[in-house]
């Protein structure tokens, strides 16, 4: 190659998007994206209050969510925390067992294509079972102790994950694999550079729908058979008619989801950093 | 500069004309009913550079990944510098593809490594080996960038690079800049010119571009619409040093060899 092809610069190669563009702050983008949300889950909270307040609902019936405020000060120390932490142990164990085995079990059956269509059709067929008829079950098998609720949990996060993981592996662009085999690729590294790079945003998002299933999970193996943590709180409160507390111990249990599904999007962000998503949790 | 870039090339000795690089012998292709090449020979010297064009859907791009390997024959043969199985292409051939198929979680240097990576150099030195070269792609100071951050012509030179460092003896170009505007296509087609110019290997480019494959090639193979046959094959060796492409592409001889190009086509 001459000078004259290297050095002239060509007028319209710049890039098309500046590699140190400057975005909006953290919290004008927490704003831009939240704002409507926040603004109609007040309005949800006041027609709620004011709903419980006209009609006069007997509190034993119906918690209003300054009942609910008033349980989680009343009964944090006492009730709510102590079983707040097993139900969090619960769900984060059973979570990061589903993933790794999820992963893991993705990645294989996507690599021997035999084993593939042997076990992808019964797993499948084994969801078909609900796990709710597991709990006892599982319960007799392995006691009364963390690890059938880890076991249930594991099992109702499982399928999201291994399902997105290997659509995702399977829809890579065929044209990248050809390219990479012009370019002396093994089928290792061309799992390793290209499928599973590719494969990420996807078994993100199956990360994502198992972590609203996470905290599901837990409440079926502690109502299947404890003695401590929330789904375990809501089960003995019941017969004592504390709505409030009720309602108090599933704000926690919903605010636990929430938190794994944020975990799982900041884990995405760091991993992925070449998916643009458009602001979206 | 040019010492730099010769220092990619592969063992291959020395200039052209040192035999046959590829001979098609009456290869034929179908996918299912439809036939996509038919009785198609020729030959291509070594160090050469040919321009395959025809009308879309002739089988082009089909002819290509026949020869790189990508898909097996159903009648005739392909040798490519003696080898003649799938696997033995497979590994003299370097393919450009039409999209430039940069992989977005990598890094435009990242992706330019990938070839020698896979041969098993560690990336420290991939990197180290592939680096000085940005400067004479004019891609200086964005080794680091991914590539949603690079413009059309840039990516595109970009995939070059990561094909030119497969230090394969032949080079596929798939359309290469089918999917630029045309004004970014015109000056990356000059500067591919040049960038050919030092590599002695041996280039089959397939366009649907009748002054690119005039400009970027010696040789121009003419083909049918499907079934993709040999139409004719026209020496476009032009004198294109010193000169630009529009100083090429607007002289009569450039003229006379596209009229003669199109009427074959037609």
């Amino acid at each position: 190659m001459n000078a004259k092809a290297s050095e002239q610069p060509v007028a319209d190669e710049m890039p098309a998007e500046a590699p140190t563009r400057k975005r909006p702050s953290a919290w004008v983008r927490f704003w831009r994206n939240y704002a409507l949300a926040i603004v109609f889950l007040i309005a949800m909270l006041v027609i709620w209050q004011l709903w419980i307040k006209i009609f006069d609902v007997p509190k034993y019936l119906f918690a209003s969510p300054t009942g609910i405020v008033t349980s989680l000060q009343k009964d944090w120390s006492r009730y709510l925390a102590p079983n707040l932490w097993p139900t969090v142990s619960e769900v984060v164990v059973g979570f990061a067992i589903s993933v790794v085995a999820g992963v893991g079990l993705a990645i294989v059956l996507h690599l021997f294509t035999p084993l593939r269509r042997a076990v992808y059709p019964l797993l499948i067929g084994s969801q078909t079972i609900p796990i709710v008829v597991l709990a006892p079950i599982l319960v007799i098998l392995l006691g009364y102790g963390l690890l059938p609720k880890v076991v249930i949990v594991a099992l109702i996060c499982f399928f999201p994950i291994v399902v997105n993981g290997l659509d995702g592996l399977r829809l890579v662009d065929d044209d990248f694999i050809r390219m990479m085999r012009t370019l002396d690729a093994t089928r290792w590294s061309i799992f390793r550079k290209v499928e599973f790079p590719g494969a990420l945003p996807s078994i993100f998002s199956g990360m994502r729908v198992a972590a609203t299933f996470a905290a599901i999970g837990a409440v079926f193996g502690e109502w299947a058979g404890s003695s401590q943590g929330l789904g375990y709180l809501i089960q003995a409160s019941t017969p004592n008619l504390q709505t409030a507390r009720i309602f108090a111990a599933i704000l926690l249990l919903t605010l636990i989801a929430m938190a794994l599904f944020g975990l799982v999007s900041l884990l995405e962000r760091v991993f992925c950093p070449w998916v643009s998503r458009g602001g979206a949790l | 500069m040019g010492e730099q870039l010769v220092g990619v090339q592969s063992g291959g000795s020395g200039s052209v004309g040192t035999g046959v690089g590829i001979a098609f012998d009456q290869v034929g292709k179908a996918f299912g009913d439809v036939v996509a090449l038919d009785g198609v020979t020729f030959e291509i010297e070594r160090h050469s550079r040919i321009g395959i064009v025809g009308p879309s859907g002739g089988g082009k791009s089909t002819l290509l990944q026949l020869t790189a390997g990508l898909l097996e024959q159903d009648a005739g043969s392909i040798n490519v510098e003696g080898e003649t199985t799938t696997q033995g292409r497979l590994s003299r051939c370097a393919m450009m593809p039409q999209r430039d198929l940069l992989l977005p979680w990598r890094t435009a240097l990242d992706n330019a490594t990938i070839a020698i990576e896979n041969r098993g150099l560690s990336k420290k030195d991939a990197r180290a080996k592939t680096r000085p070269f940005f400067e004479h792609f004019g891609l200086a100071k964005f080794e680091d960038v991914r590539p949603d951050a690079l413009s059309g012509g840039m990516r595109q030179r970009v995939s070059f690079l990561r094909t030119l460092m497969a230090e394969k003896d032949i080079l596929l170009l798939d359309e290469p800049f089918g999917a630029l505007d045309s004004i970014t296509r015109g000056q990356m087609q000059e500067w591919l010119l040049r960038a050919l110019g030092d590599v002695p290997r041996t280039v089959l480019l397939v366009t649907h571009d009748v002054d690119e494959a005039l400009l970027l090639s010696r040789t121009v193979v003419v083909m049918s619409a499907r079934p993709g046959r040999v139409v004719t094959v026209l020496d476009a060796d032009l004198r294109t040093e010193g000169l630009s492409r529009r100083e090429i592409v607007t002289s009569p001889e450039f003229i006379e060899l596209k009229e003669s190009a199109l009427e074959a086509i037609e």
